[in-house]
């Protein structure tokens, strides 16, 4: 296959076929980190001081080293290491592998905005709650919640943002998502070799993917004007 | 027997002992105002009362029911606490409302938490509902916001906000009601439209405690006035003991611009 037009099909096909694979691991990664971020950050606020300290000392070995290299450690640590390998073969080991690794960075991210989020609502919104003999959880869901997910939406729609473009880093344990396919023409794949052009249309990709995010964040945001 | 009995209440923040040995009783219907300068300890006390602090010794009693001891530690359990404070309301300086519901929405929302505990909740859930609602509206007509009731409190004046808070310390039917410094963060002219409403309320015989620096309006509406400071008691009577003929030098010099303004 020689000309662009004939080749731009087959490599359209394998890109929507790499993007599946990050779009999986994004939402994946959204599903498990926002739940466990707010776990996360409430331990980090425990009455109980190991659960405090333990977390702490968590958020901080994943917040101080790469992602790339916590994918390596995770995926390979249990088999190389412990000689056994847990997550299993194949491309459905790397993207559990990839998932754990991407849930636990980004829960930890995740905690620290909520935790911001938190204390930033007046201790006056929970006074009022108080007095009108609320328990701790009504105040923290019919009171703070709403309040704390406007102002968090920013800096969250940030991290999506990334998040997006963080999955290829995945590439580093071979996760076929888009840039493992845009890469694959450059070494030859499907007859096709030595093209550098579909790792650049890659960046499509992200860009349009984000452009939408943005807009559905930006509306979501839009909607929580109504209150100040 | 009165139904508020406040007993030898202490509290300190570190090392600096903010109250010291309070005693004072209160009748069913009556109104107390609280005076003092700032960091006498005033607004403290009235934390206290609704257990936002707790105080290190003391009791306090209502309706000659113990809701708080300081020297038994079953007072300081949060369930313990979050019955007994329902015999308390309370209207703060900042109003704080909850900003993402409407006004209507802020005086329901308490009591339409509490219903969902009741056993026939389920089965009645429709009435219960709708008598809540009927009941906020009401409180809010008294207020004079019927007009307000869907707005959300960015869109309030200040001393809607403030009115719309009444309405939801009232809608909880408290014992007491009280008012940190209702009117601090208004000005002159929302403040009038609070006071009337607070007196409005005084001529329903509700039972209230006003920590005030309005001095005027204590004298008109209380049956009762403490003056605190440095953390004590150092008046406590009717307007006219207070305000006319204080005992204490510290209170004559408190007072004394307020008298020469008015005499």
């Amino acid at each position: 296959m020689d000309t662009f037009m004939e080749q731009l099909p087959v490599v359209v096909h394998s890109l929507n076929i790499g993007f599946l694979q990050t779009m999986k691991l994004f939402f994946v990664t959204l599903l498990g980190a926002l739940p466990l971020g707010l776990l996360i950050c409430f331990g980090s606020k425990s009455k109980i001081a190991p659960i405090r300290v333990v977390l702490k000392l968590f958020i901080w070995i994943i917040r101080g080293t790469p992602l790339m290299i916590q994918l390596l450690i995770i995926y390979y640590f249990p088999g190389l290491v412990l000689k056994n390998p847990v997550w299993g073969g194949g491309e459905g080991g790397r993207f559990f592998a990839s998932s754990v690794a991407f849930i636990i960075n980004y829960a930890c991210y995740f905690s620290e905005i909520f935790r911001g989020g938190i204390i930033s609502i007046p201790v006056g919104q929970d006074e009022a709650g108080k007095v009108l003999g609320m328990t701790r959880s009504q105040i923290f869901f019919k009171v703070k919640l709403l309040q704390m997910i406007k102002r968090i939406l920013p800096p969250i729609s940030n991290e999506i943002l990334t998040l997006v473009k963080d999955t290829s880093l995945a590439r580093i344990i071979a996760l076929q998502e888009i840039i493992w396919a845009g890469q694959a023409f450059m070494k030859g794949s499907q007859g096709i070799s030595g093209a550098i052009w579909p790792l650049f249309f890659t960046a499509i990709y992200y860009l349009v993917c984000n452009g939408l995010l943005t807009l559905l964040l930006g509306g979501l945001e839009k909607k929580l004007e109504y209150f100040r | 027997m009165s139904i508020l009995e406040v007993e030898h209440i202490g509290k300190s923040f570190d090392h600096t002992e903010v109250l010291k040995d309070i005693c004072f009783t209160l009748e069913k219907s009556q109104v107390l105002s609280i005076i003092g300068s700032s960091g006498s300890g005033k607004t403290t006390l009235l934390r206290c009362l609704n257990f936002l602090e707790h105080a290190d010794s003391g009791v306090i009693k209502v309706g000659g029911k113990v809701v708080f001891d300081a020297s038994d530690k079953e007072y300081l359990k949060e369930s313990v606490v979050r019955k007994n404070r329902l015999h308390f309301g309370m209207v703060f300086q900042s109003f704080n409302l909850f900003p993402q519901y409407t006004a209507l929405q802020n005086v329901m929302l308490a009591k339409q938490l509490q219903a969902k505990k009741l056993p026939e909740y389920k089965e009645k859930k429709k009435e219960i509902l709708q008598e809540i609602e009927d009941e906020a509206k009401m409180l809010l007509y008294q207020m004079g916001l019927s007009e307000r009731m869907d707005n959300y409190p960015h869109q309030l004046s200040g001393g809607q906000c403030q009115r719309v808070a009444i309405a939801r310390a009232l809608a909880l039917k408290p014992d007491i009601l009280c008012f940190d410094e209702p009117t601090s963060a208004l000005d002159p002219e929302l403040t009038g439209e609070v006071l009337r409403v607070i007196k409005e309320l005084a001529e329903t015989k509700m039972t209230m405690i006003i920590v005030t620096h309005e001095m005027a309006f204590a004298r008109d509406v209380s049956d009762k006035v403490i003056f605190m400071d440095d953390g004590y008691v150092l008046e406590h009577g009717t307007p006219d003991e207070v305000f006319n003929n204080p005992k204490e030098e510290r209170t004559k010099q408190f007072l004394g611009r307020f008298i020469a303004n008015n005499n």
